[in-house]
């Protein structure tokens, strides 16, 4: 590392071109084969590894399609498309979209996670959704510790239209939310969805925090809360298992949502995710307004991970 | 839940005892167990490639030194090109200009660009002794300019007053004369997030760097992230003369392997590390630490340092001197949790500690809750000085009061004087071990804290003990710290919150 000519950044950044180009340079001329060769499964390993599965993952569906016989003369769009396929099957049983059908009402929604996962823009893209679905909806500012946190809730509520119980920054968040069920039941409204403050998964303190509020949900409505959401950023890494797994324990997560799939970030942790815990992805983010909320696609995000062209 | 690298090379190496040099296969085998560990900790996949090539050049026929096993060898050659690759040494900010100096934050959205601005204006403050001007230049996230006004506020520096329907070009233009009419020192400019791929919001991040000439323009970037380290590092790098980096969310228990992929791309160091919500969460980063951590061999060296920080001399001392005597009383407890409170609790120490299962486990039961610590202190403050320096004394009837008077129960005025107990033992033990001495040579006579971190790192034998040739120096004392059974912890800590 004492060479200054070609700064080692550089030289890996152009590393960096060459991986991507690589699946495609070992999949060209190579396709008389009734199994791919080693060279195209190293490619599809490194693909799915680049896309945030995991070197785990990544190579136990490498080793499965290196068991299955193949079409000669298969080309690099036919691997990718079995790739695909494999990713899709795995994804397919986790695919499914929050349903709206407690009774009594309302349905409560706890939406937890990491700090500046996307759990506040997602809560507004939500609301905005089953508004238009014809739910009538509260929202809760359950983040009582960031700053602003309450203001920024509360400029979504005015855009989408839909009333808040927020408190003082700094208050109680569980008091609040309790004063919340029991607004929302009160006014007879269908869905109240519920903000916390974002918590990494290895602080006690503030996991307890959210088993409190957890709890007190409970207390007026048995039943609540109905569904309790972990929104995961699509650009976080391996730790993204770690904060399911945590999560799940203390919260008794759900249902999972995905933002922030609008950048490069392929999500391939959902992957990893759905064969190692198999909660249901409701949604997915693709970007900071109102309606950049959609379902999930098992297909769609397959085909997004193996670098399928449409 | 990843193994670290030495308990992998661990199962690699167990045949290879007694090798004279490494030979090219010895390593090969070796550095595939490299590339997966990197992968896991979410080093990028171009960056591990590169990394891995480097290593194996400089491993191969290497002796192995006659002390150590070759997986140990291994991982020391890795952990030194990890620490290189990070940086040789830790860079603070270069603000040494015609003032206004101008510090530009810059990355993803909700990656911690504005509490680490907040951090920054703070620190500059308050250890720089600057005059620090703040502004908000997202007009995008809902009250993303109240958030940094109000952390302004808690942090007492100033922010640009706000303007609503100004561009962020006008907001940086107004920001910049407001700086030189009212003669501050720094100028920091809070961005909105984007996304790389985002070519309208790239192009008025250069604008604003066009127009504000930031002297330091830092890529803020979450610890957490995986990767897609590479294609942010590239694009943000490839858009504005970037001078460093800040990786926030080094208090979770991530890898950080996205460390080494910034610093590998953008070429530029990595300046702080961010490690935690509140404002004084903010550290210079310290690449030896980072490449333990990397490597899954936990951050000791940050740990003990953090603890010889806050850990009070004269406290410590007259523990010390107690504990020479085998007395260990009420007051020798409260002193211990006022330490465990002034570290941050036991939440952030024991982030900082290997992924030792033992001290999840406790964690997991609610150990580092700090509000724990002040339930304790009220029990303890609710004891007459009597009771404090002679806990035998407390029959049923006191505990009664003591429970009353602290808004708590028997039962956890019970688990305190349990905990107490195995305390005390724990401590008698270290002492007859001789444990202390060094630890507390590195700490200056951390007596009392030994205790704890004793009593913490129970387990810890197998992780940093097991490759006692690793870590960079100064550690010597540790791998001798004896540890007590699972769940290490001041004993009885894991029961207390059980309801
Ligand atoms: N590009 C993109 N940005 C998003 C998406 N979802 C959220 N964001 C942005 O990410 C940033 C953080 O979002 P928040 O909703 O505030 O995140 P949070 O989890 O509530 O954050 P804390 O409450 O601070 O923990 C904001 O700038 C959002 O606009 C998404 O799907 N795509
Ligand atoms: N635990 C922890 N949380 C952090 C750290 N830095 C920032 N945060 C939290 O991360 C969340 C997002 O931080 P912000 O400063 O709002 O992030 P941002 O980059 O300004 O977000 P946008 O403006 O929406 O792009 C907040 O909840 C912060 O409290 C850190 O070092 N550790
Ligand atoms: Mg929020
Ligand atoms: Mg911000």
């Amino acid at each position: 590392m004492t060479q200054p000519p070609t700064p080692w950044h550089q030289k890996i950044v152009g590393g960096f071109r060459r991986t991507s180009d690589k699946l495609g340079e070992n999949l060209t001329g190579l396709f008389t084969k009734a199994t791919l060769d080693r060279e195209t499964l190293d490619g599809i390993e490194e693909a799915l590894i680049a896309s945030d599965l995991g070197p785990a993952t990544a190579a136990r569906i490498r080793n499965r399609l290196a068991d299955e016989r193949y079409e000669k003369g298969i080309d690099e769009q036919g691997v990718r498309a079995v790739m695909a396929n494999e990713i899709a099957r795995i994804l397919a049983p986790v695919a499914k979209p929050l349903e709206i059908e407690a009774f009594p009402r309302p349905q409560v929604i706890l939406v937890i996670g990491v700090n500046g996962s996307g759990k506040t823009t997602t809560i507004a893209k939500l609301a905005h959704l089953l508004q238009e679905q014809d739910y009538s909806v509260m929202l809760v500012a359950g983040d009582t510790f960031r700053a602003a946190a309450i203001g920024q809730l509360k400029v979504w509520a005015e855009r989408i239209g839909v009333p808040i119980i927020s408190g003082k920054e700094g208050g109680d968040a569980a008091g609040l939310v309790y004063e919340g069920v029991k607004q929302g039941t009160a006014t007879g409204i269908d869905v109240l969805i519920v903000d916390t403050a974002g918590r990494l998964q290895n602080k006690a303190g503030l996991m307890d925090e959210l088993s409190k509020i957890r709890r007190v949900l409970g207390r007026l409505n048995p039943a609540a809360p109905h569904d309790v959401v972990l929104v995961l950023d699509a650009t976080t890494g391996q730790n993204g298992l770690n904060q399911i797994e945590v999560f799940r324990e203390t919260a008794g997560v759900t249902g999972l949502v995905m933002t922030k799939l609008d950048g490069t970030a392929r999500g391939g942790l959902l992957v990893a995710a759905a064969e190692k815990f198999g909660l249901p992805v409701h949604a997915i983010g693709i970007g900071e307004g109102v309606d950049d909320l959609r379902p999930f696609d098992a297909e769609e995000v397959a085909r997004a991970i193996a670098g399928v062209s449409e | 839940m990843f193994e670290s690298l030495s308990d992998r090379l661990g199962g690699v190496f167990d045949r290879l005892r007694g090798r004279g040099a490494l030979n090219e296969a010895d390593v090969r085998a070796a550095l595939r167990e490299v590339r997966i560990a990197l992968l896991e900790a979410d080093v990028a996949l171009p960056v591990v490639r590169q990394f891995v090539d480097g290593v194996t050049e400089k491993a191969v026929g290497q002796s192995v030194l006659k002390s150590i096993t070759p997986g140990q060898q291994v991982v020391k050659i890795v952990n030194d090109a990890l620490t290189e690759m990070l940086g040789s040494d830790a860079a603070d900010l270069d603000l040494d200009v015609t003032p206004p100096a101008v510090v530009m934050m810059v990355g993803l959205q909700g990656s911690g660009k504005t509490t680490t601005t907040a951090k920054i204006a703070k620190r500059l403050t308050e250890k720089g002794r600057k005059k620090v001007l703040m502004a908000s230049l997202d007009v995008n996230r809902p009250a993303a300019q109240e958030q940094l006004a109000t952390l302004g506020t808690q942090v007492s520096v100033a922010t640009l007053p706000i303007v609503a329907g100004q561009t962020p070009v006008d907001i940086a233009r107004r920001a910049l004369q407001a700086a030189k009419l009212q003669g501050f020192d720094v100028l920091m400019l809070d961005t909105a997030g984007r996304l790389h791929v985002d070519q309208a919001l790239m192009e008025e991040m250069r604008a604003v760097a066009e127009i504000s000439t930031p002297h330091e323009i830092l890529l803020v970037v979450d610890a957490l992230t995986g990767q897609d380290a590479v294609n942010v590092a590239t694009n943000f790098s490839q858009q504005v003369a970037l001078t460093g980096v800040v990786l926030t969310r080094m208090d979770g228990d991530a890898r950080g392997g996205a460390a080494l992929s910034m610093r590998a791309v953008t070429g530029k160091p990595i300046k702080f590390v961010g490690t935690g919500e509140k404002l004084d969460g903010l550290e210079l980063f310290q690449p030896s630490r980072v490449a333990g951590r990397i490597l899954g061999m936990g951050d000791v060296v940050s740990l003990v340092e953090r603890a010889a920080e806050t850990i009070q001399v004269e406290e410590a001392e007259a523990l010390a001197a107690k504990m020479a005597k085998g007395q260990f009383d009420m007051n020798d407890l409260r002193a211990q949790f006022n330490q465990m409170k002034r570290m941050g609790g036991l939440g952030a120490l024991a982030g900082m500690l290997p992924g030792v299962k033992q001290v999840k486990q406790a964690m997991a039961n609610g150990a580092g809750d700090d509000k724990m610590l002040v339930r304790l202190d009220a029990i303890i403050g609710s004891m007459t000085p009597k009771e404090r320096s002679k806990p035998e004394l407390l029959n049923a009837k006191r505990k009664i009061r003591i429970a009353k008077g602290s808004g708590t129960t028997v039962q956890e005025v019970n688990k305190l004087l349990k905990m107490h107990q195995e305390m005390a033992n724990a401590m008698k033990k270290i002492r007859k071990m001789g444990g202390l001495k060094g630890l507390g040579a590195m700490m200056g006579k951390g007596g009392g804290l030994g205790g704890m971190l004793g009593g913490l790192t129970g387990g810890m034998g197998g992780g940093a003990g097991g490759m006692p040739q690793l870590p960079p120096g100064g550690m010597g004392g540790l791998p001798g710290l004896p540890g007590k059974g699972p769940g290490g912890l001041p004993a009885g800590f894991d029961k207390f919150l059980k309801k």
